[in-house]
């Protein structure tokens, strides 16, 4: 904190209030509700609930469909991760090193982030499209039968990859940024100790990226975990029935189409303790690099 | 593609050296040969979207999409932006247009204005208050809406709040990643300020809005741009609290065409379509590119 502030007091309260009030009725109350509800039955006709303690839980724990989203959310999650990270770090390395054109290369590159998962999932079903899709008829050039929103793989594919596209500026933007934050002589000693480039980067840029590289990776995992809901809404036109689908999307599904309330709020209970837990692991993380730095 | 740079970044200056050598010519064109090609990766969806939006939709149908232009690409943009009806029922584009509009500013000003303030208490004001209303405000970044979306729409639809801007907007606000920025920003500034403020009697207000405000432009623009991205490209919340196609964005717009596609049975008019998704995606993009050195800028800071 300052050393030095004002005293008053009816005035950062004051301006502390509004903040407040919208966090506390638009947060604490619905996540107190979710947890509440979670060990609730709602009557599906709306006249009241039951208490049922931890029925919802291991409904859902014992639920093959369940068991299903989750594993196909941590392959999801570990390949969108995985391949968004790898190419944009191989892309903010090259423009770090070319000197012709880097802030044209960097403009490339970055631009996408303002896209709308959304938006980017529709041009997403054109591409893939059945009928019109271009993805499709290269598919069909190597002799295989694509088919978005029926096979279960071929959706799944299309997800990864539209995710993977939006994802890219984000860690692009971070890479390029921790690697010229990399100071000269660093660098210069790095250049004379080991001339092969790919010794170099091995031995002395990623260990000096790590931090950036760890805060990305759960930046990616928050990522693929929620943000892509637009994207897999997009891809599955609506009709999640036999598409692969994530364990958000599964609280959208079951709460608002299935109205299983208690099923749902069990989920997104599930789901705050996954978040907290890589929160938790963030800061400490975050611990780490101010203790080293 | 290969514009000459007055920028240099350090690795460039350092660079020299090696590219005497011969052999690494051959590496700089495969440097250049990746970054084409993720260039491309990036640029080449996004183009083929326009080059459909120039397409008669029977066209696409019959030919697929392609990378040449046709002629209808006014006549797309024309309807999506003006004709009303098709996959959307009442209203125009324009009217999407503006509500998305109305989403990134009204979010965007609303979290940092909410967010300075909160910030300046916490930091400026000696406040027991202070130290709970900052881990109240903080624990908000543990839980992004999408887990709670459930109870959250029940709450707003509780309250009355639902097709309006206010159920639109307001519960969006409720994180703490502007709050974050700004404390962040305010512990950088130099105590003296404080000092030769009220050495010169004035008080917390006036220094506010007199010191720190001016003090923090670079920053509110950085984190406008970020914000107004975010508040733009929103789509569960409005797709939950949006029933009334008066008050559709663009982006809940796009639902409605995913849904007009899987459900109608004519051909569904792909040209108008990626129409309205570039108008949909032009704004924040040019915003992003224009203000590119702001964007960047806040980026970093806000996730540090």
């Amino acid at each position: 904190m300052k050393r030095s502030q004002f005293s008053h007091i009816s005035l950062p309260i004051l301006l502390l209030v509004p903040q407040l009030i919208i966090i506390g009725v638009f947060f604490y109350w619905p996540a107190w509700r979710a947890l509440h509800s979670s060990f609730y039955l709602e009557d599906p006709f709306g006249f009241g609930s039951q208490f049922v303690g931890m029925a919802n839980y291991t409904r859902l724990f014992t639920s093959a469909e369940y068991m299903k989203v989750a594993r196909f959310t941590l392959f999801f999650t570990a390949l969108v991760t995985f391949l968004a990270l790898a190419i944009s770090l191989l892309l903010a390395v090259k423009a770090d090193k070319v000197i012709r054109g880097a802030k044209t290369y960097r403009t490339l590159l970055m631009w996408v982030y303002a896209v709308a998962p959304p938006v980017a999932g529709l041009v997403g079903v054109m591409l893939f499209d059945q009928n019109i899709g271009i993805i499709t008829e290269f598919f069909a050039f190597l002799g295989y039968d694509y088919r978005l929103g029926v096979s279960y793989a071929d959706t799944a594919l299309a997800m990864i990859v539209v995710s993977v596209w939006i994802q890219i500026p984000v860690n692009f933007i971070f890479f390029l940024s921790g690697l010229q934050s990399i100071p000269r002589h660093v660098r210069e000693a790095a250049m004379i100790d080991n001339p092969s480039g790919f010794r170099r980067f091995w031995e002395v840029t990623f260990p000096l990226l790590a931090p950036t590289a760890f805060f990305l990776v759960v930046i990616n995992i928050t990522y693929s975990l929620f943000d892509t809901f637009g994207v897999i809404d997009t891809l599955v036109k609506n009709n999640p029935a036999s598409n692969p689908m994530t364990l958000v999307y599964k609280v959208f599904v079951d709460g608002f189409r299935g109205n299983d309330i208690g099923g749902s709020s069990a989920q997104s209970v599930v789901l705050m303790v996954l978040v907290l837990a890589l929160t938790i692991f963030q800061f400490r993380l975050l611990e780490r690099r101010i203790h080293y730095a | 593609m290969a514009v000459a740079d007055s920028y240099l970044s350090v690795s460039q200056t350092a660079e020299p050296a090696r590219r005497k050598r011969r052999g690494v010519r051959l590496s700089t064109i495969a440097d250049h040969a990746i970054l084409i090609a993720g260039a491309l990766f990036m640029l080449v969806p996004v183009y083929l979207a326009l080059t459909t939006a120039s397409h008669e939709a029977v066209h696409i149908q019959r030919e697929g999409l392609s990378f040449g232009f046709g002629d209808d690409l006014v006549k797309n943009f024309d309807a999506a932006l003006f004709a009303k009806g098709g996959f959307t029922g009442a209203i125009t584009g324009t009217t999407m247009l503006m509500n998305s509009f109305i989403l990134g500013v009204g979010f965007a000003v609303g979290k940092i204005v909410l967010s300075m303030i909160a910030a300046y208490a916490i930091v400026y004001f000696r406040l027991r208050f202070a130290t709970f209303a900052f881990w109240a405000i903080f624990t908000t970044i543990l839980l992004p809406l999408e887990v709670r979306i459930v109870p959250s729409y029940e709450v707003i639809q509780g309250i009355g709040l639902t097709n309006t801007y206010t159920g639109l907007i307001v519960p969006l606000l409720a994180s703490a990643t502007g709050t974050f920025f700004f404390r962040q920003f305010f512990l950088s500034v130099p105590d003296e300020l404080v000092e030769a403020a009220r050495i010169d009697g004035a008080g917390p207000v006036k220094f506010f809005i007199d010191i720190l405000v001016p003090l923090s432009r670079t920053m509110i623009a950085a984190i406008f741009i970020i914000m107004f991205v975010y508040g733009w490209n929103q789509y569960l919340w409005p797709t939950l609290i949006t029933t009334e196609e008066g008050l559709f964005t663009l982006v809940r717009g796009i639902r409605q065409i995913i849904q007009a596609m899987a459900e109608g049975s004519q051909i569904p008019e792909y040209g108008r379509m990626m129409a309205l998704a570039i108008i949909a995606m032009l704004p924040p993009v040019a915003i992003v590119i224009l203000f590119q050195s702001w964007f960047v800028k806040g980026l970093v800071e806000s996730e540090k």
